[in-house]
């Protein structure tokens, strides 16, 4: 089977590669643009270890072929902050002890962004709800949920302060 | 898990795409939002030559509703049905049913052709588009044709559909009155053990007219005329429940899986089959 040529704009950056059609994102993203922030959890589109954003969606990138992705604009966690600069969602992660194991967190916190933009006030219940697409076997999610709810008060005041 | 290899297409319009699937025959397959069949494919209990990818077909992701008809083309997505206003002004119900389909990020991707054409016994929106009443479009290499969502299923995974027809559109009528899409699962992205779609409109207290479709319950959706008939004429009384959820379990064929043996899926049927039906009267 002959190779793609396939562009995508990955964390802001134009991205060029060759790929077989039937690669998965999470390969490419992780094997090709050594990007290894999204995990691979199940594989099965349950766990949203892999979630990363494309055109303005959280997708389980382990569910989406590298050609679907050709002509995307892809954000993963390495997109949101580092560790020179955390975002204020990777803060509040470390500050309410939203993570333990940690494998979780890069799609946790790459899907909360995306619930954050479309519901900046989200309630406890929205934040549940919106994030089921994403496990944790660790925490039993309360400091996730307590992690959102508190980063999405700080970018509010952060967006009033700006006004 | 990586998929046997296979030559991925993006057609630009319908045309294109019908014309691939006639060239290419039985070697090819359509891609929705993908997250029934790249499941498969990984999983190699689908292994295909060609991907047809219909995500660049700009007039398959048309929502309109004008003079009391919903359409949605294809390629809408589930969480296209949740956030449309207009949608939940004209057919309340779609908000209610997609919001309960798998999760956010699959609701992302997944589209109401994939779930209604790929006839998974599973899937919510056969049922609820039987309980509307929808029409689906197909198009093939001799044109455009129609089908009832309720003639369309045949058995698991068996449809109407031809291998060199694309459905295109889902069209039904806006509702009025009552609602309510109930579904049981075991956990959140769940397929449902037993789900229910009901539809009431009620004058004075007595349903004028009712329809319902079960999810989930026998190898394809199943929409009870009798179910229906039990209510109409009533006060929705218990008597009246009873009747319609006796009448619906006489049209159903669960079978035992690892969500529960039948005798289990035939009580649970009952059970959010009343639970539709009561809040559905609520709200007519």
């Amino acid at each position: 089977m002959s190779k793609m040529h396939i562009k995508m704009t990955v964390n802001g950056q134009k991205k060029e590669l060759l790929s077989e059609p039937r690669q998965l994102l999470i390969h490419v993203l992780r094997e090709e643009l050594g990007l290894t922030g999204p995990h691979i959890g199940c594989e099965t589109s349950h766990c949203g270890a892999c979630t990363v954003e494309m055109n303005g969606k959280s997708v389980k990138s382990c569910t989406v072929f590298a050609a679907q992705a050709d002509g995307a604009e892809v954000t993963t966690i390495e997109g949101l902050g580092n560790p020179d600069g955390l975002h204020v969602l990777q803060e509040m992660f470390k500050e309410h002890h939203g993570l333990q194991c940690g494998f979780c967190t890069p799609g946790m916190i790459t899907r909360a962004h995306r619930l954050l933009q479309e519901n900046p006030n989200p309630t406890e219940e929205e934040v549940r709800f919106g994030m089921a697409g994403n496990l944790c076997r660790c925490t039993g999610y309360q400091n996730i949920v307590k992690a959102i709810l508190a980063a999405a008060a700080e970018m509010n005041s952060a967006k009033e302060a700006a006004q | 898990m990586i998929p046997s290899a296979f030559e991925y297409h993006r057609p630009a319009d319908v045309a294109s795409a019908v014309k691939l699937l006639a060239e290419l025959g039985d070697d090819a397959r359509v891609l929705a939002g993908g997250h029934s069949l790249i499941p498969m494919m990984k999983l190699r209990m689908a292994e295909l030559e060609h991907l047809v990818d219909l995500q660049a077909v700009a007039e398959l992701k048309a929502i309109s509703v004008e003079d009391g008809t919903v359409s949605l083309g294809a390629m809408v997505t589930q969480h296209d049905l949740i956030d449309s206003e207009e949608l939940f002004r004209a057919a309340p119900i779609l908000r209610e049913t997609a919001l309960q389909i798998a999760d956010p990020q699959v609701r992302y991707m997944g589209t109401i052709g994939g779930n209604v054409a790929n006839g998974d016994p599973g899937n919510d929106m056969p049922g609820l588009m039987q309980c509307l009443g929808a029409t689906y479009v197909l198009e093939g290499p001799e044109g455009r044709r129609e089908v009832a969502a309720r003639d369309f299923y045949e058995a698991a995974y068996m449809t109407d559909r031809a291998d060199d027809e694309i459905l295109v559109q889902v069209r039904f009528a806006a509702t009025t009155g009552g609602y309510a899409y109930e579904k049981q699962k075991r956990k959140i992205g769940d397929y449902a053990t037993a789900a229910a779609a009901v539809l009431i409109e009620a004058e004075g207290g007595t349903v004028t007219r009712a329809s319902i479709a079960m999810t989930n319950v026998s190898d394809t959706p199943v929409w009870s005329e009798a179910a229906a008939d039990a209510l109409t004429g009533t006060t929705c009384d218990d008597a009246a429940l009873q009747a319609a959820v006796d009448a619906m379990l006489a049209d159903i064929d669960p079978q035992e899986d690892n969500r529960g043996p039948i005798e289990f899926k035939r009580h649970l049927a009952g059970v959010i089959l009343q639970r539709a039906i009561a809040r559905a009267f609520q709200r007519a």
